[in-house]
């Protein structure tokens, strides 16, 4: 079982993305790595949860504590699931490395009446000064691979997700970004200085 | 080899054979998919643990095509361990100390359920082939009736391998009400070809025995053991891999230096094969190798669920933990994805994983160790979910 210690270590996007998530629903919870997410929404908010994990490592860790978690990869396995079959999709810190991000997002707001979606925010300033000042492909705690080995094939900014959603016409119900100490501003209390300062986003979308 | 004209393998006295056996169908027939029923017949299982005062602490357990009910005891006949002692046990993935095994011999069996070696009381005469064609279905049926028997009323996991995992899935369609959690490994939704074509293989060498006498061997005092042996020879070989095959025995000769230019066993992996088939003999009923088999091949999940195996599952309260093997080649992953996938779309509640072996298909029997903890981690949670309690060491592994 869970101490108070542990459940105030989760991740603070993770933590944010929890407290968005009403207690007994249900939950997708894409790319779950080792579970902790799943594990705290479970045993702290009492949702009947899922999830999909593509690493052996990360499907071990989970099924072997009990949480349902298949094998599989979002890119192909999200279709096979049906409309509607859950309260919340989440896909945290996950965007970045699918094939077809774009239809990934689809998927989620098909799947889930509400889907969850957070990402590193390309767009943040030392990213771009990286680029500007050394030429060289942007390197940080939160994007730590070269670019020859990134699992990150997709990297986006606040506003080219903005966009994106837009051209979907995906509904974003709650948009908010973490600067580096961990603080929390909405998005659309101004978009361009959080495309500058968010190291990351958390989206709340629905169709 | 051994020669032919033997009697059949059957030499056990009823009285004193291990294990329980009980005569179900005294009110009613098993009704069978073929169209007749079965009354007044026996099912041969066995039990390990002990069954709790609410009795919500019961997994069942399906054996695959060869298998029995001796899952974790030295075998009657062989003397070796049971065939699944790796995994059930005190203190083992089906933990006996906290859980309450039962496996029964399935139906058209040969260690003691009824089968083909049967007498028709009819008859008086063994059934041979005029036992009726059975299914996995009619298998899990006669389960349902011994769960009946034992009066309980729902299982906490039913889980099986192979043909066993076929089991499991049909009871998680038929019988959702009565099982929290099923954990179908090395399975399929259906037989594939491939899957057909090597059974046909094994039954046509048991029916080209001239032993086999159109399957009256026992009427007649023979035992078609060469057909018998060499099913079990080809069988062996979807079994295993080709890793694991190369790797155990190579091109490496048997007690010789050198190839002798003749058919004798030169070959290592050719005398292990003659080994494995001889000894088969002595514990398995040809008749029974046919029934069995034609179960298999008559299982289809679609077929008989509208087209749609989704449609099997559709509501499911059932806990899944779905496994696969990767070097399994007789029910690949890509099967076991099948059943993943239709559980999904039905969003059902399905853990999924596969496991890195060299083993082939027989890896769900053999030393896994990540199996193993993997396997115990997904009952150990559903148990919680269920309200079983825990016993000191099963949540060791947490």
């Amino acid at each position: 079982m869970m101490t108070e210690s542990q459940r105030k270590a989760i991740r603070v996007d993770l933590q944010l993305i929890a407290d968005m998530i009403e207690p007994g629903s249900r939950v997708l919870d894409v790319g779950c790595e080792d579970g902790t997410l799943l594990d705290y929404l479970v045993n702290f908010k009492q949702v009947d949860g899922r999830g999909i994990e593509l690493s052996t490592e990360g499907v071990n860790a989970c099924v072997s504590a009990g949480l349902p978690v298949i094998q599989g990869d979002a890119d192909a396995d999200l279709a096979t699931y049906p409309d509607g079959a859950f309260d919340y999709v989440v896909l945290s810190q996950t965007l970045q490395a699918m094939v077809a991000p774009r239809t990934v997002v689809e998927h989620l707001v098909r799947i889930g009446k509400r889907a969850i979606v957070s990402f590193p925010n390309f767009g943040h300033w030392r990213a771009r000064t990286h680029l500007a000042l050394t030429g060289r492909m942007p390197m940080s705690d939160a994007l730590p691979y070269q670019w020859y080995d990134t699992p990150n094939i997709h990297l986006c900014t606040i506003k080219d997700f903005l966009v994106m959603c837009r051209e979907t016409e995906i509904t974003i119900e709650r948009s908010i970004s973490l600067n580096e100490r961990g603080n929390a501003r909405r998005i659309n209390s101004g978009p361009l200085l959080a495309n500058v300062f968010g190291v990351q986003a958390v989206f709340v979308l629905r169709r | 080899m051994s020669k032919s004209g033997d009697t059949s393998f059957r030499q056990w006295d009823a009285d004193t054979f291990p294990g329980h056996r009980v005569v179900l169908g005294r009110d009613e027939p098993l009704r069978l998919d073929c169209g007749t029923g079965l009354t007044n017949f026996t099912v041969a299982y066995q039990t390990y643990g002990k069954l709790n005062a609410a009795k919500t602490n019961a997994v069942m357990i399906c054996h695959a095509l060869t298998g029995d009910q001796f899952v974790a005891e030295p075998h009657p006949i062989t003397g070796k361990a049971g065939w699944w002692d790796l995994m059930v046990g005190p203190g083992k993935p089906i933990d006996t100390d906290r859980y309450f095994v039962i496996c029964s011999n399935v139906l058209g069996g040969c260690m003691g359920t009824i089968g083909p070696q049967e007498i028709n009381p009819e008859t008086g005469s063994p059934w041979a082939l005029n036992f009726p064609v059975i299914t996995i279905a009619d298998m899990v049926r006669a389960q349902v009736m011994l769960l009946d028997h034992l009066e309980i009323e729902r299982l906490f996991a039913v889980a099986g391998g192979s043909i066993g995992g076929m089991q499991v899935l049909e009871w998680a369609a038929s019988y959702p009400d009565r099982v929290f959690a099923a954990a179908p490994i090395a399975t399929t939704v259906h037989h594939s070809a491939q899957n057909i074509a090597f059974h046909e293989v094994g039954r046509q060498a048991i029916m080209a025995d001239p032993d086999w006498c159109g399957g009256e061997y026992q009427n007649e005092g023979r035992n078609p053991k060469r057909g018998l042996s060499i099913a079990r020879m080809a069988a062996h070989v979807t079994y295993l891999s080709e890793l694991a095959l190369q790797s155990k025995f190579g091109r490496r000769l048997q007690d010789r230096e050198a190839i002798t230019y003749g058919f004798e066993a030169d070959f290592q992996v050719e005398s292990y094969l003659r080994h494995q088939g001889s000894t088969f003999v002595d514990r398995f009923d040809a008749n029974s190798y046919l029934y069995i088999t034609r179960a298999a091949d008559y299982f289809d999940m679609a077929e008989q669920h509208g087209g749609s195996v989704a449609d099997a599952f559709r509501d499911t309260p059932v806990r899944f933990c779905v496994i696969s093997f990767n070097s399994d080649w007789l029910y690949p992953t890509a099967e076991s994805r099948v059943i993943v996938n239709s559980l999904n779309a039905v969003a059902a509640n399905v853990s999924f994983a596969e496991f890195e072996t060299s083993f082939g298909h027989d890896s769900f029997l053999l030393n896994v160790p990540e199996f193993h903890r993997v396997f115990r981690g997904f009952l150990n949670g559903a148990a919680d979910h269920y309200g079983l309690p825990r016993v000191g060491h099963s949540g060791d592994a947490l």
